[in-house]
């Protein structure tokens, strides 16, 4: 990997224990109490269980699990709309969890916006007004709130609306008039709670197209939670895996899909088209060769097999930047895009 | 009596339940209204200095309402028809019923009804949605309040206007009293209620955009829950109006006055005629009002900004 990327929010030892007498649990599920125990035992549900992570600035940080592994939890303890029972949560070395009301205040307004997945979008206001909120919030004078508003609808292409309402657009326009309203704001990060997860899938993919033109050029630090694994591994550079509340799995999508953890990650991930999203940097081999087709190593393996399988060789070389850094053999690419029957098979493809 | 000789009571005084003796509860009686007499005195004169500028606009509104020439009340009530409900069926209707009632020689008791509950509606306004945000934001303060507006709703008014009347004496202060405590109830009801149904999600996306708590309230939860607000104020004025007949009884100017003397002398027209003027007021008020509350839901519908 390229050089260790600055680390934007900082989250440590995070515990979230739903419940009346949280804190009294706290300690026991430390020391190791189980999240079935304290539900059958106390009545009390624990949502994070020891959850740490760094997330690297101007990148797109995936948490993906399935309904109620409390990734929706965890995204609300970034901009504290949810108390966490115990842990830090670090914003640009500034703990957000110990912030006073009014800190916690321009916090929200200046530097974490959010997208909601069922868009949130204030139905009395018009398209206009509903991306202008946070500018009106962060005391933005009139007239220039509503340039800088206009700006953003027009970003998300949806110029001619803005005097229309939320009730009478679609939800695809509905959630651009969302992502509009969290990019008004400037603030850097950008919080994003299934955010494509309520639109159909041709809208959605469009959206995730918009989000990657967007972040291209803006650069924000975008926390994404996702249940969808394919929308997982198309936008995320870094992927977490939450089950039951706590963290199992980090690191990049190639990285997840070449070495799942544990059973569990590897049962997610195994109806997963492998040739279309892992790249061929992540099977190149430093063997040098001569002959053989040129291919750069963020091509990924299904377009390297159609360049190679056209070019009558059994291995390419493999480019960064125009410079060789290896090569790559047709074998190879067809052992890793298989699919996996095993834990050990996975690993094996990776070594 | 039948039933005084069903049962001789002397014998079984088991089937009753046990009574205080009579000597103590006429004694508590007593107690209870000799204290709230010497408040009276020593405080009454106090409270009615109190409500004493209340009293003035009460008086003042009226007068201004009776001393206003009917054209000009005429253009008012028009105009507010068609700002409520942009109707003009309406417009036209308001006026129709207003000139019957000029006709039929009831003008200067319907100006005297529509000051009272006019003024009595704003006032349950000003009080009842305060109380109803205060409520919706605390579920213990919601416990606390809704039975005292069960009581309000159906205690007897005549039961708490004896304490009322023994302060302020028969009349207008007295008749407000009797009218907000029963109109009050539905608007902070359904202030409560509109508050705490407007969408959470909504309510979250204006906290993670870091709205105050003022300006959640009044930027967003206060309008969505303006259609349901609306509701009670509707019902607020219907309550009102349907107290003017008790009003009448301690006194209070307007058309219930003249129900109660056709009622006093079985007057059959006289009964009907102001009876029937109540009814057009209360009909027009309701569906100016309504019209105007289903204009500030437009956009639930998808409608252009009206």
């Amino acid at each position: 990997m390229a050089k260790k990327q600055d680390v934007k929010i900082s989250i440590k030892n995070l515990y979230k224990i739903f419940g009346p007498k949280a804190d009294l649990y706290m300690d026991a599920v430390k020391a190791g109490l189980s999240k079935s125990d304290l539900l059958e035992k106390h009545h009390h549900v624990l949502g994070l269980d020891n959850v740490s992570l760094d997330i690297p600035a101007r990148g797109i940080q995936v948490i993906m699990g399935l309904s109620g592994s409390g990734k929706s939890t965890l995204i609300r303890h970034i901009n504290r709309l949810i108390e966490p029972t115990s842990g830090e949560m670090i914003v640009d070395g500034e703990n957000v969890l110990s912030m006073d009301a009014k800190t916690l205040r321009d916090f929200r307004r200046f530097k974490a916006s959010m997208v909601f997945q069922k868009f949130a979008l204030l139905p009395h206001k018009n398209v206009a007004q509903n991306v202008a909120y946070g500018l009106n919030i962060q005391g933005v004078k009139e007239d220039d709130a509503k340039k800088r508003s206009l700006k953003w609808i027009d970003r998300v292409g949806l110029s001619g609306f803005e005097k229309r309402y939320p009730s009478e657009l679609s939800g695809g326009m509905q959630q651009r008039v969302g992502l509009a309203r969290a990019l008004a704001t400037d603030a850097d990060i950008l919080l994003m709670d299934e955010a494509f997860s309520a639109l159909d899938p041709l809208i959605r993919t469009d959206m995730q197209n918009i989000l990657l033109d967007l972040q291209t050029e803006l650069h924000k630090t975008i926390v994404f939670i996702t249940h969808d694994l394919d929308e997982a591994l198309h936008i995320g550079d870094n992927i977490a895996i939450l089950r039951d509340g706590a963290i199992i799995q980090k690191g990049t999508a190639p990285e997840i899909i070449l070495k799942p953890s544990d059973d569990y990650v590897a049962d997610f991930i195994k109806d997963v088209n492998r040739a279309r999203v892992l790249k061929v940097r992540a099977v190149t081999t430093k063997k040098k060769i001569t002959n053989g087709p040129k291919i750069e190593a963020s091509q990924t393996i299904e377009n390297a097999l159609q360049i190679l399988a056209k070019s009558k060789f059994n291995s390419a070389i493999v480019t960064e930047g125009g410079e060789i850094i290896g090569s790559v053999s047709l074998e190879k690419m067809i052992t890793t895009i298989a699919r996996p029957k095993a834990n050990e098979d996975a690993h094996g493809a990776y070594s | 009596m039948a039933s005084d000789s069903l049962i001789d009571w002397d014998k079984h005084n088991w089937i009753a339940p046990p009574v205080m003796g009579r000597g103590e509860l006429r004694d508590i009686k007593k107690g209870i209204d000799g204290s709230f007499r010497s408040f009276t005195r020593e405080y009454g004169e106090g409270i009615e200095d109190f409500f004493e500028p209340l009293l003035e606009f009460l008086v003042f509104f009226e007068k201004l309402l009776i001393a206003t020439p009917w054209p000009i009340i005429f253009i008012i009530f028009g105009g507010l028809t068609w700002l409520g409900s942009r109707s003009w069926k309406m417009v036209v209707g308001t006026i129709l019923a207003f000139s019957i009632i000029g006709w039929l020689d009831m003008w200067k008791d319907t100006m005297a009804t529509i000051s009272m509950v006019s003024v009595c509606t704003l006032l349950c306004i000003v009080l009842g949605i305060p109380v109803g945000i205060w409520m919706s934001r605390s579920d213990r303060v919601q416990s606390f309040i809704l039975p005292v507006l069960d009581f309000m709703q159906t205690l007897p008014s005549f039961v708490y206007l004896i304490p009322v009347v023994m302060l302020f004496g028969i009349g207008k202060i007295a008749g407000l009293f009797a009218i907000v405590i029963y109109a009050i109830p539905p608007i902070i009801r359904l202030t409560n209620l509109g508050l705490r149904l407007v969408d959470k999600e909504v309510l979250e996306a204006a906290d993670a955009f870091g709205a105050g708590k003022w300006q959640r309230l009044m930027g967003v939860q206060f309008p969505l829950a303006l259609p349901n607000v609306f509701a009670g104020v509707n019902q607020t004025i219907m309550m009102s109006l349907a107290m003017v007949v008790v009003a009448a009884l301690i006194n209070v100017r307007g058309l219930g006055v003249e129900v109660l003397r056709a009622v006093q002398n079985q007057y059959l027209t006289l009964g009907l005629m102001n009876g029937l003027a109540i009814v057009a007021i209360a009909i027009i008020f309701d569906r100016v009002s309504q019209a105007y509350g289903k204009r500030l839901q437009k956009h639930r519908t998808g409608g252009h900004n009206g």
